[in-house]
């Protein structure tokens, strides 16, 4: 053996440095795992309370006095679950919760998606002024407008109906349509504009090219629209209290996440009527919750690469 | 210097009638929007604006105005001494909580962004917050105490911080320590916006930097960062807004309290007042935000401009150095024939 091959074959400082640290091309072991370790904790940092909330949600009452049960409860209990459906009158709610927030977020696809394509394709006047509106519409908060817009609809006497999220949604001033708007608008900017004046030289008018080349170009930016605007509908608790339940009257309008704001008075009211098998604990409560997340938990998880790749579509990030 | 200056403005076209075509094209696109703002937003918003001067209260006959001034306000110190003090607690908080949510967001989009085995598993769970961060939601599991990282004392972090900030920013460290997770969770958004901006930076300025023998670390800063900026800016203007109108914030449920109260003091007149202190602070904080991130060019550009300036100047100077050798070489050539015509030597 010669010297130089000693030295290639030993174990030098360098080498150790190269494997840890890696090199500009490729990534050492030092690197992979701190990367991937911090990935990891946050990760289990990020679902720890959904952990601890199913957990939790399946003890029966021993298990939460018995301090050596933590994560794992001693049999499946269901129980909680069945009387949180039941004080939550989780069926009648779901559907009433998928009306809410799917009837005004149709509207808001439909107006975001004019409004968006005015902004983009055309010029005008006072274009700069609205755009201008807009974003301030965005950063201004709701609580502003929210009591001559009550006294309004008291007025109107649509309080306690959808209208009152549907009718602003249509108008494009719902919750967040600012946001949709824009992202309609940085959307069709992307649709070259070349597209639009061969669809006008072969005689199609203003409405026939949004019909037949904007909106088939947009279906992207249609699915984002959609889910943000229905999760967000979905799980906007304060205006839909105050407009479509109507605080003081209380009409028949809920939805899961209002129902889970009242769980604690509810669930009282109903355990002293005496058709709950269980009184009020902890259990029960995170039964509650965890039933008020999993319609759109599954809607996550069948959805999810429409949600996740979202934001990559609708281009708000630039070309 | 005046007829110089017109004779540069444009010549002002008279509008086509295809232009006037698009133009109204453009407002009947627009025009569902323009009502609702009108009749959602400006309306709406002028009509608190007056509430705001005044004390009104709900009769079966309808409202009954009474005009007060500054009264509201003078009452909110009475009333709800709490109100000014959640209100400096809120912007402590907002100042503290968005930078964390942003540095937070953009680490994790960078580490995502490298070479990862499961990125899609780990986007799937980095997102899902976001469908989960409702007002009651949130509020039962932080008041089951899923909220908090299980082995931080929050107590002591406090005291640590009391010792040297005024009470309401202690406080406000505190509770953003106590619900870390939370916070956290905040950023779900935040990480897919810069995620995809991150994937659309060129990579050939990274290989270019990297024959220049530019580290990762040089690559983050000088290369990274500045093309993130104007996505820092919108994650920053988007978390504002969205930790505003978040109902875990005590202000807006203040607010709402105070809209149906039945007493003298408050109501509708007085609720208004709370909603404009507000809406004032959300505004600077957002301003604030903006002056901080914004820069109309970035950096790139400036520096383009910068370059393009110093070599026009160096060119000028080259010129001015060319003329003045050219009228310094007419002069000795002037003078040299003048002396040769007067030298006097006899030679002609």
């Amino acid at each position: 053996m010669t010297a130089a091959e000693t030295i290639k074959k030993k174990f030098t400082k360098e080498k150790l440095h190269k494997f840890v640290f890696g090199t500009r091309e490729r990534q050492g072991l030092g690197q992979q795992i701190a990367v991937y370790g911090l990935l990891i904790i946050i990760g289990f940092i990020f679902i720890y309370p959904i952990l601890y909330m199913i957990s939790t949600s399946f003890m029966d009452r021993n298990d939460l006095l018995d301090s050596s049960v933590k994560w794992l409860p001693s049999s499946l209990y269901i129980q909680n679950y069945i009387a949180a459906a039941k004080s939550m009158d989780f069926w009648k709610t779901l559907g009433k919760g998928v009306i809410i927030a799917g009837v005004p977020t149709l509207f808001n696809v439909l107006t975001g998606m004019i409004v968006g394509y005015g902004f983009a394709r055309y010029d005008f006047k006072l274009k700069k002024l609205f755009m201008g509106i807009l974003l301030f519409s965005y950063i201004l908060p709701d609580q502003v407008t929210m009591i001559p817009t009550y006294v309004l609809y008291n007025d109107m006497g649509i309080l306690g109906t959808i209208w009152t999220f549907v009718l602003p949604a249509l108008l494009g001033n719902g919750i967040n349509s600012a946001i949709f708007i824009l992202i309609f608008y940085s959307f069709f900017k992307q649709v070259p504009k070349v597209l639009m004046e061969a669809a006008y030289i072969d005689g199609a008018g203003h409405f026939k090219a949004f019909f037949k080349i904007a909106i088939p170009s947009a279906v992207p930016a249609i699915i984002t629209v959609f889910l943000f605007s229905f999760v967000w509908y979905w799980n906007e608790s304060y205006l839909t209290e105050m407009y479509v339940q109507g605080l003081t009257t209380k009409s028949e309008w809920t939805n899961l996440v209002i129902q889970l704001k009242n769980f604690d008075s509810n669930y009282s009211t109903r355990a002293t009527t005496g058709d709950m098998a269980t009184s009020l604990n902890e259990s029960v409560r995170m039964a509650a919750t965890s039933l008020s997340i999993l319609p759109l938990f599954l809607m996550y998880l069948v959805l999810q690469r429409q949600f996740i790749e979202s934001i990559d579509r609708t281009g708000i990030t630039g070309e | 210097m005046s007829k110089k200056e017109k004779k540069q403005k444009k010549p002002k076209i008279k509008v086509g009638k295809l232009e006037k075509r698009e133009a109204r094209a453009g407002y009947f696109f627009t025009l569902p929007w323009v009502i609702g703002v009108i009749a959602f937003l400006l309306v709406p918003l002028a009509q608190s604006f007056k509430f705001m001067w005044y004390n009104i209260r709900i009769t079966p006959m309808g409202m009954i105005y009474n005009y007060i001034g500054i009264g509201n306000f003078t009452n909110i110190w009475h009333e709800d001494p709490e109100f000014p003090q959640q209100l400096v607690t809120y912007i402590w908080q907002t100042c503290l909580e968005v930078p964390i949510i942003i540095v937070f967001a953009l680490m994790i989009a960078i580490m995502l962004n490298g070479k990862i085995k499961m990125r899609a598993f780990f986007r799937l769970i980095f997102f899902l917050p976001v469908i989960i961060v409702s007002g009651p939601v949130m509020n039962m599991l932080v008041s089951e105490g899923a909220a908090t990282i299980p082995s931080m004392n929050v107590q002591s972090i406090v005291a640590a911080f009391d010792v040297f900030f005024p009470t309401s920013v202690a406080e406000s460290i505190g509770e953003m320590f106590s619900n870390m997770i939370m916070t956290l969770w905040y950023s779900g958004v935040q990480i897919l916006i810069f995620l995809s901006a991150l994937q659309k930076v060129d990579p050939a300025l990274y290989e270019a930097a990297k024959i220049d023998g530019g580290s990762g670390w040089e690559c983050f800063w000088k290369i990274t960062l500045p093309t993130m900026k104007p996505m820092i800016l919108l994650n920053a203007v988007y978390t504002v807004i969205f930790l505003s109108g978040n109902e875990q914030n005590t202000l807006i449920t203040m607010i709402e309290s105070a809209m149906f109260s039945g007493t003298k003091e408050k109501g509708y007149g007085y609720a208004s007042a709370m909603a404009w202190l507000y809406a004032i602070v959300i505004t600077l904080i957002v301003g604030l935000f903006a002056l901080m991130l914004g820069s109309k060019k970035d950096v790139y550009d400036r520096k383009a401009k910068k370059f393009k300036k110093l070599q026009k100047k160096e060119e000028r100077m080259k010129r001015r150095v060319i003329r003045r050798g050219e009228r310094h070489a007419k002069k000795v050539a002037r003078n040299s024939r003048r002396y040769t015509t007067y030298d006097g030597s006899g030679d002609y």
